[in-house]
């Protein structure tokens, strides 16, 4: 008898509602659909497609390098380079299409490289965090530290540190275009978080990820081969935060190796654990990531739109992190 | 870790920074004129000591196996705050930064203690606070000090001939070590990041020692802030940016164990030391006209350095990991 | 005189599972007192319950007369009560010094005087026969040297009674003396200590009276010399030596004695723990490893399995030596293990049963990478059905599961490999009658279909029902190997109590 009354979850033992398990279970759908419901009663034009288009560029930078850093945290890590390898893409990009690293046999050819090349570094360096990670094994926060502090430098080193000006609207296409009006950037951003909240639920890797974040000796004695997956999960942070260096520099029309990225891996990190995904890995939602960068977002533009001052709104971000964090905290009890 | 690497790494932590040290300061010194001239020691030491301020408080947290990513924002809090108090005298502004520091390290030492939630999340969610706090103080611009009071001498003013910033690094630091080898907190700061549980269950207050550790973190980043802005005549609300991880950076490469339990307050001040001399250095060597190594060359180098270091502290301990 | 420590009646659950249950301890003045019984049994908690650690859900306890409940380690230690902890807890890169004066510093000025603490540590050593550098990181010495630090710095405390957990597990013979020879100092004194061993020898060498624990219950008290090492082992296991011989089908036996092995590990070595080591495993066979706790159980069969490396010695599996050094190798060689530690090596706890049953088989339920869900559900319902799983569905979360269905799912994700050889460390350990009757069952069942189990068990009498085949170790080695009508209870707990030899006296004495 004992073993059946424990067997059941605990919220068949209670059948009446209970408050704080939905709210820690889809606190950030409540949270974000609040938000929504409270800027249509006090914020002017919210209801525009100018509003949708403005809060949806603003956040798919941020979501896209948090896509990478939900599943770096999933496995129990963390990536700080991510902010850095964004600057380095960002100046590789205009470096190869502007035809300064070698000479370019024909203009499509540039842009053709402009997009992939920038990325691929992207992707080596975050394989080389892996590797840092998995075979030398360095703690991931001090790990991705290295590419933090070297990486801006390396992109300031390559252009002098000189800001890249240009108009190039087929490269720009990836931060400027549209597709029946849609940004394509927001396009891009939706493809890749379904794609990768897909990989989480359904593949085999997937799987791996989060079994290596919820308890990393089992998924080992359970034959997972933890080192590769952990390497392939930094190189997709790395890629992914080379596709968002290009969206960046392609809306700005220029590349400041400076600027670019500057505190993404806060930004990215924020999200993630506004999301709903455990910092300390083994339970991720790319979606609520998503989730949560358009709640920051929106909190931002909400006090923003009813003059309130940009920093103040970084205090309220704080609070909301905290929160976010502590509440998935008593939920986990 | 078995004992010989021990040794080995905090050989290589004590004496490399200190060896590294010196070989720099002999290559500058062979290789450019004026470079132990007084002029360029006494800036290296006013400008370097509002980072090992940070560092020395990183120092501590580190050790116990923490994190405190809060410091920079915290300097930059620091600094609005003791130049809106500047016209009011030296203490009102010293205690203003200072107080400001105290209470971002309050905060962070309740979030973290009794809220139980992770020093990384929580330094870096006061992170962002702080800087807002510091934004809305200065109205998103920085605040002019004032130059009546002798505030300003906090910074740029010498005492016997030395700068005053350096000073106070050299007191707090002198301060740090005492604390970390002759009091029972200092001990038990090294015991918690050893081994928590051990610590606790020999009945060492490990809760309450860490939240202190925290706020005294706070505490000397609101110090670096005062001096942030005596310095350069301003607070400055965005400064700071990048700070925690260049302590982070300094402590690592003076041979404090990431994972906490070893560290020295020395070598962490000869790692701040370390970090400054090589920008100082590729200064002289642009000033020198042989190659030019633009100023972002030190990023890289700093972060090779690092690498280095974590590279060599990583191998150690796999390789005694085997052995046992 | 009213006794120093009397404990009554002292309840203590764990998520809802009792692990203590009205138990008791008394300990007098000045005495020494044994406090053993097998893991799980209670010991532990016992002691973290008096030492603050856990508080009790109901039950008094006297010390020096008075109704105490400390609330941390630190309480207990004022109130006279230190704890030396079987893993060494102390700050390893720290000096010896600090080790041993942390938390009752001596101060000059106001400051730590450091002299007098080194003078101190020195003096409290030379009572061990330790003369070392006391400046130097306690990382620098042997881990017997640890140990007596660790003793040290809890008769530092100048304690009332000092709460010995397996102190001598890292010590030689002339150490343990030293030891001995403490502890009869501290009792001249007047200081009571309570000591828990494994080591039988030790028990009888030092202590005045023992109290037996089982399920979470006190079982016997006993002056020590009139308990004999038999009753004593029989009382700890629980189990009347009176007991019927184990019925056994011989026809099992001899079909299993002709078949080639599928697992035969010869003269295995690793780390401290295990020294010489040999068994072998046939298809369709349930062979038992017995053994006290520490005796090399579960060292050798991690190794067997991949997740450490040996230091020598040779592991055939299907026929081929040594081929095994990963886990990832061991489960496509046909390997299956179920770990001891279900919570920290087994169960993914946010992962539902259906992806914890299927994460070894996870690389075989995909097609180009893509989980097949359809394939993977029917999989999961049937081992449901087969193993009886109580639990809301396959979607639920397994660390709502109770310990018993998390270890049938554990079970599952290696019966669904299809595994030649099924190893399972305590495979019944934390779960309640009901589902270890099952889970025995099962075990009988597969075997019969020609899986070859391996199988390490603290219980005894589960192992001498289950097992065709037993390898009894002792201190790291192969002590004995009973089968047929030489595996009982009896002979496999004389093996345990004094090797070999008692064992055949056992049997046909």
């Amino acid at each position: 008898m004992a073993d059946t009354a424990a067997t059941l979850p605990p919220a068949h033992r209670s059948p009446r509602f209970d408050v704080r398990r939905v709210l820690t279970r889809h606190g950030a759908w409540i949270a974000l659909a609040l938000l929504i419901l409270v800027n249509f009663a006090i914020t002017p034009n919210f209801a525009t497609w100018q509003t949708l288009n403005v809060n949806l560029t603003q956040v798919c930078a941020i979501v896209i390098v948090g896509v990478g850093m939900t599943l770096v945290i999933a496995t129990g890590g963390i990536d700080l380079s991510v902010g850095a390898l964004m600057a380095i893409a960002g100046a590789l990009a205009p470096l190869i299409f502007l035809g300064k690293l070698f000479p370019l046999p024909h203009p499509a050819v540039g842009i053709a490289l402009a997009f992939v090349v920038p990325v691929l570094v992207a992707a080596a360096l975050g394989w080389f965090n892996g590797w840092l990670v998995t075979r030398i094994r360095i703690q991931p926060i001090i790990a991705t530290l290295v590419l933090f502090i070297a990486g801006r430098g390396i992109a300031q080193v390559f252009t002098n540190g000189n800001l890249q000006v240009f108009n190039l609207p087929s490269f720009q296409f990836i931060g400027l275009g549209r597709i029946f009006g849609i940004p394509f950037q927001a396009i891009l951003m939706i493809t890749i978080v379904v794609a990768a909240a897909w990989m989480l639920r359904r593949t085999v890797f997937g799987r791996q990820i989060l079994a290596i974040g919820g308890n990393e000796r089992a998924a080992r004695l359970s034959g997972i081969p933890v080192a590769s997956v952990k390497q392939r999960v930094y190189l997709i942070s790395g890629l992914l935060s080379g596709i968002a260096g290009l969206i960046v520099i392609a809306r700005n029309s220029a590349a400041d190796a400076n600027l670019v990225g500057l505190g993404m891996e806060l930004d990215a990190i924020a999200a993630v654990a506004v999301g709903g995904t455990l910092l300390t890995g083994g339970r991720a939602t790319v979606i609520g990531t998503l989730v949560g960068a358009l709640i920051i977002q929106l909190v931002r533009y909400t006090l923003l739109a009813n003059g309130v001052p940009d920093a103040a709104a970084l205090v309220a971000k704080a609070a909301i992190i905290v929160l976010a964090v502590w509440l998935q905290r008593q939920s986990h009890r | 870790m078995n004992a010989i690497s021990l040794k080995l790494f905090q050989g290589i932590g004590r004496y490399g920074v200190l060896l590294a040290l010196v070989a720099l300061i002999l290559f500058g010194w062979l290789r450019y004129e004026n470079f132990l001239g007084a002029f360029n020691v006494l800036s290296v030491l006013r400008y370097n000591s509002m980072f090992a301020l940070v560092a020395l408080g990183m120092c501590f947290v580190i050790i116990t196996g923490g994190i405190d990513l809060s410091v920079g924002s915290t300097a930059a809090l620091g600094s609005v705050v003791a130049a809106l108090l500047s016209p009011y005298g030296v203490m009102p502004g010293l205690l203003g930064g200072l107080a400001a520091g105290l209470a971002v390290g309050a905060c962070n030492a309740f979030i973290i203690t009794r809220l139980n939630i992770l020093p990384f999340i929580t330094t870096l969610a006061t992170m962002l606070a702080a800087s807002g706090c510091a934004l809305l103080l200065a109205n998103n611009q920085s605040v002019s000090v004032s130059y009546e009071t002798g505030f300003v001498e906090l910074g740029q003013g010498d005492f016997l001939g030395f700068p005053i910033p350096a000073w106070i690094a050299l007191i707090t630091y002198l301060l740090g070590s005492l604390i970390i080898n002759f009091t029972s907190f200092g001990r038990t700061v090294l015991a918690i990041g050893g081994n928590e549980d051990a610590a606790r269950l020999m009945g060492l207050p490990a809760q309450r020692v860490k939240a202190l550790v925290y706020l005294a973190s706070g505490g000397l980043a609101g110090l670096a802030g005062v001096i942030l802005a005596a310095q350069f005549g301003a607070g400055q609300p965005i400064e700071g940016v990048g700070w925690e991880l260049f302590a982070i950076a300094a402590v690592v490469v003076g041979g404090t164990l990431l994972t906490g339990g070893v560290g020295s307050v020395a070598s962490t001040l000869a790692g701040v030391l370390l970090l400054g001399l090589i920008f100082n250095i590729l200064n002289f060597e642009n000033g020198l006209g042989w190659i030019s190594l633009s100023a972002y060359w030190q990023s890289v180098i700093r972060g090779a350095f690092l690498l280095l270091v974590v590279a060599i502290q990583a191998r150690l301990s796999m390789h005694t990991e085997e052995a046992a | 005189m009213a006794p120093l420590l009397s404990m009554h009646g002292i309840d203590k659950r764990f998520a809802g599972i009792p692990v203590l249950r009205s138990a008791e301890l008394v300990v007098e003045r000045g005495e020494i007192h044994a406090l053993i019984g097998q893991n799980g049994a209670g010991k532990s908690t016992m002691i973290k319950i008096l030492t603050g650690y856990y508080r009790k859900d109901a039950g008094e306890i006297l010390f020096d007369g008075r109704p105490v409940e400390f609330s941390s380690p630190q309480e207990a230690q004022r109130a006279g009560i230190s704890t030396i902890y079987q893993e060494i807890n102390l700050v390893p890169y720290r000096s010896v010094t600090e080790n041993i004066c942390l938390g009752r510093e001596k101060r000059r000025f106001g400051l730590l005087d450091w002299s007098a603490m080194h003078a101190e540590a020195q003096a409290l050593l030379a009572r061990f026969k330790i003369d070392i550098d006391v400046r130097r990181p306690l990382m620098a010495y042997p881990t017997a040297v640890q140990q007596m630090v660790a003793i040290a710095r809890a008769i530092g405390f100048e304690a009332k009674l000092v709460i010995m957990d397996e102190p001598t597990s890292s010590l030689d013979e002339r150490e343990v003396e030293v030891l001995f020879g403490v502890i009869r100092q501290l009792k001249e004194a007047g200081v009571s200590v309570i000591f828990v061993s494994h080591k039988l020898d030790e028990l009888y060498a030092v202590c005045d009276r023992v109290t037996i624990m089982r399920d979470g219950r006190t079982i016997q008290v006993a002056p020590m010399a009139q308990l004999s090492r038999l009753d004593l082992v029989t009382s700890m296991l629980g189990r009347e030596l009176s007991q019927v011989l184990h019925e056994r089908l011989d026809t099992s036996n001899a079909a299993g004695e002709a078949r080639e092995t599928v697992l035969k590990v010869q003269n295995l070595a690793v780390g401290r723990k295990v020294h010489d080591v040999s068994f072998e495993v046939r298809p369709g066979e349930i062979v038992g490893l017995a053994g006290l706790l520490g005796a090399g159980r579960t060292e050798s069969v991690r190794v067997v399995f991949g997740a450490d490396k040996p230091d020598g010695g040779t592991i055939g599996f299907n026929g081929r030596d040594n081929a095994i050094s990963t886990p990832s190798d061991a489960i496509r060689a046909g390997m299956g293990f179920c770990t001891e530690d279900r919570k920290h090596e087994g169960i993914i706890p946010d992962m539902s049963v259906r992806e914890n049953l299927t994460l070894a088989l996870m690389p075989q339920l995909a097609r180009r990478g893509i989980v097949d869900e359809a394939r993977s559900r029917e999989i999961v319902d049937s081992f449901i059905k087969r193993l009886g799983i109580r639990c809301a569905g396959p979607e639920q979360r397994i660390r709502e599961l109770s310990g018993g269905n998390q270890q049938k799912v554990l079970l599952a994700r290696w019966l669904c490999m299809n595994p030649r050889l099924l190893i399972l460390d305590e495979p019944t350990r934390g779960i309640d009658v009901g589902a270890k009757a099952e889970i025995l069952s099962l075990i009988h069942e597969l075997a019969g279909q020609g899986l070859g189990v391996l199988m390490i068990s603290s219980e005894l009498e589960e192992v001498v029902e289950a097992a065709s085949r037993i390898f009894v170790l002792r201190d790291g080695r192969t002590a004995a190997e009973l089968k047929g009508d030489a595996v009982t209870e009896q002979s496999v707990m004389a093996a345990m109590a004094h090797g070999d030899q008692s064992a055949r006296e056992a049997v046909h004495g």
